[in-house]
């Protein structure tokens, strides 16, 4: 690889794989009761919950990076407190990169579970419960399991979309080489740069390849899964 | 163990008034047509359903009472659901799908109950199949299985035989009639053919428009003229009396005489049910001699009911058994056949149920 990628596009690589990892595991949990909860449940006001969790599909990521400086700024409220309190911060952090990929990816997650929930049938989860089985035991042995392969196919659908990430992660926590420039900063910032062209090229070639490598790898799980 | 049900509902328009007491172990089926609210009772009793009024016990546990503020959750009622469309888990193999109410029962059966279990019901070579793999009649053996190995005090089976064929249906009869017969569990049969209740139920609870129209023994009911469902000809607990070898027959008696079929291959005193249908059954005024029937009883007429149509039937007594005859209204004319008319009944066939 280092024979092949500068070190400086190796980092790029590295990085965007970390951020896409961390957003995608951080966030499942999450997204995993956000299905439950819009699977299963009856509640007032449904709609407009199902409407926030959806949100960042339509809203511009630009606006997204925007919506989380002005909420964990080291100068905002919820993120001072954090800074001054943990000394946790997310702006020109790769963490906070993770936190804007995993807030714009979420809502592919929830998407995916949620269609696998209901398609696992209801009546499995009533038959499991006349055989002694409490909420939680059907949700672990019964629900989850059946809810497996699309659980898979929402975290690799999140992951390639991670990597790709690009105008929520620029304005919440900038481009700083090593910390925060993943591979579409940096394909952004080649083609900032007088001949860069060949440079974007080259990382743009990359990306595809990943995207091929991660859809691929989903497909087949999931074709595995259904067997 | 008893039971007792009764509860209340409304679904807009239509509403659920229903009550029965089961006093001991066998086959009650709730019995009417689709839309009664055979499921619903059953789904009640399992917990899966809460009646806006009502008060279920089974045996001495309370799982029920919405005036006393009781509501016992499905998965601590101990009730056997066999669904309709079995509802196995297909992530499992059949051999954890049968243990996974016996891993969560509160007295787990022991490996040799759970031999058992899989021997009655002839599930040993399936077990590390995927349910997928199985047929519908396999299916519905597994959720047998799994209903009995969680040790439930009630069997609830809703349908169990409704999403199969002719040819599978007579493949898990005899299965459900063992399970009758070697369990001491109550079971809930909920049904709306008539055939398989008089093959296996012991009791029958009457359902229509969501309300219990009537219950009675199946000896009984079915033999009925004012239910509304078609009477049976008989059905029968009878008794092998003894086996004409040379003639390849088995005499069988009951209570209003004896009845003559072809050799059944089960000991003397055996019992043995035997049901007669209305069709088989023709009444002579005066007692043949020279017929090829070899079931011929003495009867007496009890009731004769006549519809639009060419048919009446007659209810007859026959000791203290009952049977109908579905003869034309011509021959209810010409024969004079009026309540207390002693007459003979002459049955041309009878099927025997249990085989095994």
């Amino acid at each position: 690889m280092t024979d092949l990628l500068t070190p400086a596009e190796s980092e790029a690589l590295l990085l965007s794989l970390r951020v896409a990892f961390v957003a995608v595991f951080a966030a499942m949990p999450l997204a995993v009761a956000a299905a439950l909860l819009l699977a299963r449940a009856r509640f007032p006001g449904k709609v407009v919950v199902d409407g926030i969790i959806h949100m960042p599909l339509v809203l511009p990521p630009v606006a997204v990076g925007f919506l989380l400086l002005t909420i964990f700024g080291t100068r905002a409220g919820l993120g001072g407190w954090l800074f001054q309190t943990f000394g946790i911060r997310f702006v020109f952090s790769w963490t906070g990169a993770a936190l804007a990929a995993g807030i714009i990816t979420f809502p592919f997650q929830v998407r995916a579970i949620r269609i696998a929930l209901e398609s696992a049938d209801c009546g499995l989860d009533e038959a499991a419960e006349t055989l002694g089985a409490g909420w939680f035991d059907r949700f672990a042995n019964v629900t989850l399991p059946l809810a497996f392969p699309g659980i898979v196919a929402g975290v690799i659908t999140a992951f390639a979309a991670s990597l790709g990430e690009f105008g929520a992660i620029i304005t919440f926590v900038s481009n700083i080489p090593g910390e925060t420039r993943t591979l579409p900063l940096a394909i952004y910032t080649a083609l900032q740069t007088p001949g860069g062209e060949v440079e974007a090229a080259k990382l743009s070639l990359l990306s595809i390849l990943l995207a091929l490598v991660f859809m691929t790898l989903a497909e087949f799980l999931q074709r595995r899964m259904r067997r | 163990m008893s039971v007792e049900v009764a509860l209340h509902h409304r679904f807009g328009p239509f509403s659920l008034d229903v009550g029965f007491k089961i006093a001991r172990a066998g086959v009650t089926a709730l019995f009417g047509p689709s839309g009664a609210g055979k499921t619903s009772v059953i789904n009640a009793i399992a917990g899966l359903f809460r009646p806006h009024e009502g008060r279920i016990v089974i045996g001495d546990r309370v799982v029920l009472d919405t005036k006393a503020d009781v509501f016992v959750p499905a998965r601590d009622r101990r009730t056997g659901y066999v669904f309709q469309d079995a509802r196995l888990f297909p992530h499992m193999n059949v051999e954890n799908n049968l243990r996974f109410g016996w891993r969560r029962a509160q007295n787990p059966a022991s490996e040799g109950e759970i031999a058992h279990v899989i021997e009655l019901l002839g599930l040993s070579h399936l077990l590390p199949r995927s349910p997928k793999a199985l047929s519908g009649g396999e299916k519905s053996r597994v959720a047998l299985g799994r209903a009995l190995l969680a040790s439930p005090d009630i069997l609830l089976l809703d349908e169990p035989l409704a999403a199969l064929d002719a040819a599978r249906r007579g493949e898990i009869l005899p299965y459900l009639e063992r399970l009758r017969d070697e369990t001491k569990l109550p079971m809930i049969y909920v049904s709306h053919a008539v055939d398989e209740v008089a093959r296996l139920a012991d009791e029958i609870v009457l359902l229509s428009d969501g309300r219990t129209v009537e219950q009675a023994s199946v000896f009984d009911l079915l033999t009925r003229l004012d239910t509304g469902i078609d009477p049976f000809g008989a059905v029968l607990e009878t008794e092998v009396q003894s086996h004409r070898r040379a003639d390849r027959l088995t005499l069988l008696s009951f209570d209003g005489g004896q009845l003559i079929v072809s050799r059944i291959a089960r000991p003397e005193g055996a019992r043995v049910r035997v049901r007669v249908r209305a069709e088989d059954i023709m009444i002579a005024r005066e007692e043949p001699r020279a017929i090829s029937a070899n079931n011929v009883l003495p009867a007496r007429v009890v009731a004769v009911r006549q519809n639009d149509g060419p048919q009446a039937e007659v209810q007859l007594a026959c000791g203290v058994s009952r049977l109908v005859a579905r003869i034309t209204r011509a021959s209810v004319a010409r024969l004079e056949l009026v309540e207390g008319a002693p007459v003979f009944a002459i049955i041309k066939s009878v099927i025997v149920d249990s085989s095994h």
